[in-house]
């Protein structure tokens, strides 16, 4: 089957068609890409694409009602609505420092979810 | 803290800009140094910026906002920099006194031998957009959403039309997807995106959100909450075409549709500002007209990569150092003019002088419209006569990309002006010459 993508590697942005071998999940072939770079691109991104979350997590007790987060690295693209679902639960507790972890290995993808920014422990009106 | 009455450099605005301006002039030798911040924390702009892309250039790893900003707080908290949080400067007068305010300090005036303008851009207001229709609540910039979500935890909305695709507006379409909005679509008045094809793909396509571009709101309906908009496309005139118009149901619309410098104060004290960027015309010391007066960052033209402002941020904060120290003239007399031309929108600098000029100066810009395979040119001019200095091939060159060069001083003495311009070239072929990898 061929996927149709737009390449993000350079501002370019061509438009990729890849072929795929459905029951392989083999790449076929790459076309539209101008150079090699697109080449990774567009195999990377048909087979295994992977995205890095970022979102906010309650926070208790902290100058601010939230703590900003991210996935420590990337994970699956087919794995982003799981690792929100947990995200959205998670609660933590002022004070926290960057590179915390907020939750140990998220939706079973062996990534944690760690703090991406500094917040004293302090007084800010609590979500209710 | 309470500020003293008096430092050698003051700087206005506390974001990323503002911050690596104190650090680079503290390198340089400057003791006294304040930075004055309207909000509660430094940081700036990057603070609700919570997604991921910062930094790549400058520490070769991708930050979220908030993880960068933290890198150059910590250099200022180390270089024990002077610095007052919830504080704004209202008025700057002729002879650099800052008067600013603050709830603990109530007014305050402070003298300053050198400034450096650091106070970033804020969005355009739907006033600007002329939308017909009632005002009804539910309608909010994209960065006013931003800090709701990311800041104060608060959802602006569950239906949700966004209108412009700049990359605000893509990264807010994603933002309120995950947090469980229907983002319904983005619609954009130009034939292309304004945004990264980067957020494109991973802020839009990834979730299905539809891009309609040449498409614009052309109705609001709704008198105490939006309940719905109507969209139209677009002729090439940019006017609506008649009999194309849908309703869509939504109860929040937020509008994406560009950033303009936040330059009331540089007004105050006289400095010229650019009728394209709407920030100050500078000097190749990124000097404004008025001498000691500096500006970097998103005051001075709007960046979209954080690293190019950290950068000339730096090259600010050491000339204002140069400054106060005594160590700069104030002398205008031999600055000739850097101009635009061809597809090139502006420049920044806009005037350089020769003499004073370091070995390689840095020469920052924006193209008219999207060029593959584009070319750069500098040229100089003497007697009348043009002479090339300097031509760079580009895969693409893009209104939504800044692009830079560097001017050696070996090539342009003795120039009585400067020329960057950019157009097509036939017979390059595209990316035989420019390493890809500026992904941001
Ligand atoms: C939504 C959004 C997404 C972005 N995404 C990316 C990205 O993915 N990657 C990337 O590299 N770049 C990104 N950028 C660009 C980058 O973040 C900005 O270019 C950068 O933050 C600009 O820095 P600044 O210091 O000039 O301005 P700001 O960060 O806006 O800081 C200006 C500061 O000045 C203060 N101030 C203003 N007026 C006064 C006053 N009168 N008195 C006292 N203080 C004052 C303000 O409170 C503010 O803190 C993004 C920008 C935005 C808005
Ligand atoms: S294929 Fe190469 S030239 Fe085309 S967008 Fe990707 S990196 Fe750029």
């Amino acid at each position: 089957m061929i996927h149709e993508l737009i390449c993000i590697r350079c501002p370019l942005g061509c438009g990729l068609k890849v072929d795929v071998d459905e029951k392989s999940r083999e790449v076929l072939s790459v076309a539209g890409n101008s150079c090699p770079l697109g080449l990774e691109y567009g195999k990377n991104e048909v087979i295994s694409p992977m995205r890095t979350v970022t979102s906010t997590v309650t926070l208790s007790g902290g100058e601010c009602p939230l703590v900003p987060v991210k996935t420590a690295h990337e994970v699956p693209k087919a794995r982003i609505g799981a690792v929100m679902e947990e995200i959205v639960k998670a609660a933590a507790k002022a004070p926290v420092k960057i590179g915390d972890v907020i939750i140990k290995n998220v939706a079973g993808t062996g990534v944690d979810v760690i703090a991406t920014r500094n917040i004293k422990a302090g007084k800010a009106n609590e979500l209710g | 803290m309470k500020p003293q009455s008096r430092y050698n450099i003051v700087i206005i605005g506390g974001g990323p800009a503002g911050l690596a301006a104190a650090v680079a002039a503290k390198k340089a030798g400057e003791e006294s140094i304040l930075i004055i911040e309207r909000e509660a924390e430094l940081g700036g702009i990057l603070n609700q910026c919570i997604h991921n892309g910062f930094g790549l250039h400058t520490f070769g790893e991708e930050l979220t906002g908030p993880e960068y900003a933290q890198k150059y707080i910590d250099m200022v908290e180390n270089e024990g920099i002077e610095y007052v949080l919830s504080t704004t400067v209202i008025n700057i007068d002729g002879n650099k006194t800052i008067t600013a305010v603050s709830r603990e300090n109530g007014l305050m005036q402070i003298d300053a031998k050198a400034i450096v303008l650091a106070m970033g851009c804020r969005e355009r207001p739907r006033g600007s957009l002329r939308i017909p229709g009632f005002n009804p609540a539910g309608i909010f910039s994209a960065g006013t959403a931003q800090k709701l979500v990311n800041i104060d935890g608060y959802m602006p909305g569950r239906t949700v039309v966004i209108l412009g695709s700049g990359d605000i507006g893509l990264i807010m379409a994603r933002r309120m997807t995950l947090e469980g909005a229907n983002v319904k679509l983005v619609a954009e008045l130009m034939p292309f995106s304004g945004g990264l094809n980067r957020n494109i793909v991973q802020c839009l396509n990834d979730y299905n959100i539809p891009l309609k571009l040449s498409h614009t709101v052309v109705d609001i309906d709704g008198k105490e909450r939006l309940r719905g908009i109507t969209l139209a496309q677009v002729d090439e005139n940019l006017r609506p075409i008649a009999g194309t118009e849908e309703y869509v149901e939504c109860d929040t619309l937020l509008l994406s549709v560009g950033l303009i410098p936040e330059n009331e104060l540089s007004k105050q004290i006289g400095v010229e500002l650019s009728g394209k960027t709407n920030g100050p015309l500078v000097n190749e010391r990124l000097e404004t007209n008025v001498g000691g007066v500096f500006a970097c960052g998103n005051v001075l033209h709007v960046h979209d990569l954080v690293d190019y402002v950290s950068e000339e941020a730096e090259a600010a904060g050491r000339n204002a150092a140069e400054y106060a120290a005594g160590r700069a003239g104030d002398s205008r007399q031999n600055e000739i003019d850097i101009v635009p031309e061809g597809m090139v929108r502006y420049t920044v600098p806009v005037r350089i002088d020769l003499e004073r000029a370091d070995e390689k100066t840095v020469v920052r810009f924006r193209v008219a419209d999207k060029i593959p395979g584009g070319v750069i040119h500098a040229s100089v001019e003497k007697n009348g006569e043009r002479k090339e200095i300097l031509r760079r091939k580009k895969r693409i060159l893009a209104p939504g990309e800044m692009e830079q060069i560097l001017l050696k001083k070996e090539d342009i003495l003795g120039a009585e002006r400067i020329i960057i311009s950019a157009g097509t070239s036939a017979g390059i072929s595209a990316g035989t010459d420019e390493k890809a990898g500026a992904t941001k």
